[in-house]
């Protein structure tokens, strides 16, 4: 019998917010944190907007109460604050120690500074300590020595969906009897490296991205980091704390048709959601919210839209896609929108899609457009879906409902 | 024209790295996308790359390239009509 | 929960592409780094197919190929991969071109330098819209993996994982990482790789993907029982407890084991890590080692399991890889024990069928 996996703790760092608080604060006021690059020194910084998180460097090395910033990428420096909000919201640090694993996601790793060395460490030894900062583990590891967690860590990279994936692994383990607890998500920074990436596939919107929109032209970058913990039933009742959602049901699937495009009726969303919803024994039909990926291009909202569409049948949920607050945080997108698809339970609202002028005439419907409250949700599904086709879908449910 | 057609095919062959095929595979007037090469999304980014690489003209919207990488006369036309003297 | 290593296919500085054979010769080289020998890719994938591949890439899908070749698999119900580095090649071309100030940047090198790419397209080829993920953690990255197949078998919702490791060396990246003290400073004899005693280990890299199934068949090589990760968090780690609790979670003790693999790399400071417990736990055990015959790259233990699961099957030990003098008169039980500069360490056990 699979234990219960649920949420104790929550951590987020991005455009909207500095902590939980800030965060919950802005997607109830409906504000957007997509602006002009103040820190990131891109030469497309007046081509395209971003939704960049509004402290330098040295801001965040004092919000992570760190002095030295050798060897700290922005990385790195965004996924310590997030976990450790995250893992001291859960008390965890107040605890008996339990079997606890970090599992993390990042796909640029150490890329912020790398890509601005690279030359350096070519030619000199003048950028040596920031040599072993470029892979993907190196963020991950400075996490588990902050929080100390040892017993199991590794990272994930699935592009959009690594974020999912992690949080994916950690229910596995948990139900799987193998940890006890889990710190689980995804850190990514916004690095010219990967701007000019987006911006060669051409996917990036002029204006600020406007997911399920008929004009949608493109996504908005953005970057930070989100982290949950999440415990077995019997882990999360010691310490009389709080628990925020049920992680009831998760889907893997891959699409295995292009490396940028999903099939274009979404099959691989299809699977991924339906997959989900096996595991979480739930009727599409309780389900009250999808946060979908949305990112706001040509392909992905028409693909996921009607993958909704054929799969929720009967009554397709409220939808929206929060890309418009945050913008594509990219490797932590997937936990990110766990959060926000959370909030929807603790706080009693649906998100709006914001930017939504023209509804898709194509989709079998249309996206909330405005901030509702005073509404009981239950069942919430995140969508995230990466380059490559790595989809992932998580259903999150009020705790002890039935 | 069919310089420039003849170059055309050699440059395509280099930017997609079509190792097994030589200028003499390709027809002018074939389809390049879909049926013919098979060429697919990333080529035709590939192929917007080149046109400004070589020759200066910037495709912004990629749904434009459909039109113009339809063939390699297309694209030669295309490059003929565009390029500043 | 223990699955079956029913297909094996493994590009590396060695001989061993072929699945018939095992270890034909061994290949002598005085190199920075140990490159892979390419397979003849033409045979596995359609030029047009490879047209924008990188050679990792390439070595990806043809490994995973014959991999599934070797067990009769047609499509795998999950395909998992780990790699520490993704393409480094690609990597580099983008920050080559961003460094001499290019600004128009072609789309091909991004998509692949993107770490999930190798997972992704093995999946495109095979049209396998079944669970898909990568593991991206160092020299965890391919036990991670393993890791994660396992747990599959165990929940019941896979048959067949197909499971790799993979890691790229470049010149480039050789040089850059040589600055931090992670290799030889010169070309060295890999089969002197010991006699050197300096700091630095020999780089090399491989394509190793295991086709792993929870039955038999007439392809098996062995049974994957178990794989673990230790994060050697603020040094703390007691390998000794860590290996004899581990041995004792799969019902066994250190008598039985008939060999254990180290994976001594050539580095003198961190092969004491090695040395300790060769002289400890293991020191009535045979001990074996493979980083001389494919390098230091955080995927070798794809490597280490293909040498394992071929000594179980075949019921040899070839002599290249003997380290001490000590023999088993069976070959049943064998444990990979790998680190990497003593912070992360990792065990993988294998037994017979």
């Amino acid at each position: 019998m699979a234990r219960g996996v649920v949420i104790t703790g929550i951590g987020i760092l991005s455009s909207i917010g500095r902590n939980l608080p800030e965060t919950i604060e802005s997607v109830l006021t409906s504000r957007s944190g997509i602006g002009t690059l103040q820190h990131l020194d891109s030469s497309h910084k007046d081509e395209f907007p971003f939704a960049e998180v509004p402290w330098s460097n040295a801001q965040l090395l004092e919000l992570a109460q760190l002095t030295d910033p050798l060897g700290y990428s922005r990385n790195t420096l965004l996924g310590m604050i997030a976990a450790k909000e995250a893992f001291h919201h859960a008390r965890l640090d107040q605890l008996p120690h339990l079997r606890t694993g970090l599992i993390s996601a990042t796909t640029v790793g150490g890329m912020d500074r790398c890509e601005l060395y690279f030359n350096d460490f070519l030619t000199n030894d003048s950028k040596n300590q920031y040599i072993d900062v470029y892979d993907c583990a190196d963020s991950t590891e400075k996490i588990a020595d902050l929080l100390r967690i040892g017993d199991y860590v590794t990272t994930i990279s699935t592009a959009c969906s690594s974020a999912a994936n992690a949080l994916l692994l950690g229910a596995r383990m948990i139900r799987s009897g193998r940890l006890d607890r889990v710190v689980a998500g995804g850190t990514e920074a916004l690095t010219s490296f990967h701007v000019n990436g987006f911006s060669a596939l051409k996917i990036l919107d002029k204006m600020p991205c406007r997911p399920f929109d008929a004009n949608r032209n493109g996504l908005t970058l953005g970057e930070g980091a989100a982290y949950l913990v999440l415990e077995s039933e019997e882990a999360a009742h010691i310490g009389n704390r709080k628990i925020f959602a049920e992680l009831v049901g998760y889907g893997n699937a891959c699409e295995a048709f292009h490396q940028t495009a999903s099939t274009p009726d979404g099959k691989g969303a299809f699977l991924a959601m339906e997959r989900a919803l096996k595991i979480s024994g739930i009727n599409a039909l309780s389900v009250d919210y999808i946060n979908a990926h949305g990112t706001g291009t040509d392909n992905n909202d028409i693909a996921e839209g009607l993958a909704i569409g054929r799969l929720f049948v009967e009554k397709i949920p409220d939808v929206s896609s929060t890309k418009p607050f945050t913008g594509h945080m990219t490797s932590a997108a997937g936990s990110a929108e766990a959060i926000l698809s959370i909030l929807c339970i603790t706080e009693r609202i649906i998100l709006p899609n914001l930017n939504l002028e023209n509804p898709m005439p194509e989709l079998r419907f249309t996206p909330v457009p405005k901030l509702i409250r005073g509404i009981d949700v239950n069942v919430v599904m995140s969508n995230s879906f990466g380059f490559g086709g790595n989809n992932t879908s998580l259903i999150f449910q009020k705790p002890n409902h039935k | 024209m069919e310089e420039l057609i003849e170059k055309l095919k050699r440059e395509v062959i280099e930017q997609l790295n079509l190792e097994d095929i030589s200028p003499e595979d390709i027809e002018a007037d074939s389809q390049l996308f879909g049926e013919g090469l098979g060429l697919d999304s990333i080529d035709a980014l590939e192929l917007i790359v080149l046109l400004e690489k070589s020759y200066g003209l910037k495709i912004e919207d990629p749904k434009d390239g459909k039109k113009i990488f339809h063939s390699i006369r297309t694209m030669a036309e295309y490059i003929t009509e565009h390029q500043k003297t | 929960m223990a699955a079956f290593i029913n297909g094996i296919g493994l590009i590396s500085p060695q001989q061993t592409t072929d699945p018939a054979m095992f270890l034909p010769e061994v290949m002598e080289y005085t190199a920075d780094f140990l490159h892979a020998i390419n397979p003849n890719y033409k045979k596995f994938i359609n030029p047009i197919e490879a047209r924008r591949m990188s050679r990792l890439i390439k070595m990806g899908i043809t490994s995973a190929k014959i991999a599934l070749a070797d067990a009769g698999c047609q499509m795998p119900d999950a395909i998992i991969t780990g790699t520490g580095l993704g393409s480094v090649e690609d990597t580099e071309k983008i920050l080559s071109s961003m460094n001499a100030g290019e600004q128009l940047m072609s789309p091909t090198p991004f998509i692949q330098s993107t770490y999930n790419t190798i997972s992704s397209q093995i999946a495109i080829t095979l049209k396998c819209l079944n669970y898909n993920s990568t593991y991206v953690h160092r020299s965890f990255s391919f036990e991670s993996a393993l890791q994660d197949a396992l747990l599959q078998f165990e929940e019941e919702v896979a048959a067949t994982a197909l499971v790799g490791g993979i890691d790229e060396m470049t010149d480039n990246h050789l040089q850059i990482t040589r600055r931090a003290g992670h290799w030889k400073t010169l070309a060295v004899n890999n089969l002197q790789l010991l006699s050197y005693k300096t700091p630095g280990a020999l780089a090399g890299e491989g394509a190793a993907y295991f086709l792993l199934e929870n039955q038999p068949n007439s392809s098996t090589y062995g049974i994957l029982k178990d794989a673990k990760t230790i994060y050697n968090l603020e040094g703390s780690a007691n390998m000794e407890d860590v290996v004899a609790t581990f041995l004792s979670a799969n019902e066994m003790d250190i008598n039985q084991l008939n060999a254990v693999i180290l994976g001594y790399n050539g580095d003198i400071e961190f092969d004491r890590v090695y040395d300790r417990v060769g002289s400890g736990i293991f020191r009535q055990t045979q001990q074996l080692w493979y980083k001389h015959l494919c390098g230091e790259y955080y995927t070798s233990t794809g490597f280490a399991l293909w040498l394992a699961a071929n000594i179980l099957k075949h019921q040899l030990i070839p002599a290249s890889v003997k380290f001490n003098n000590l023999n088993s008169d069976k070959l049943q039980h064998i444990l990979i024990y790998n680190q990497y500069r003593n912070t992360n360490h990792s065990l993988i056990l294998l037994s017979n069928k």
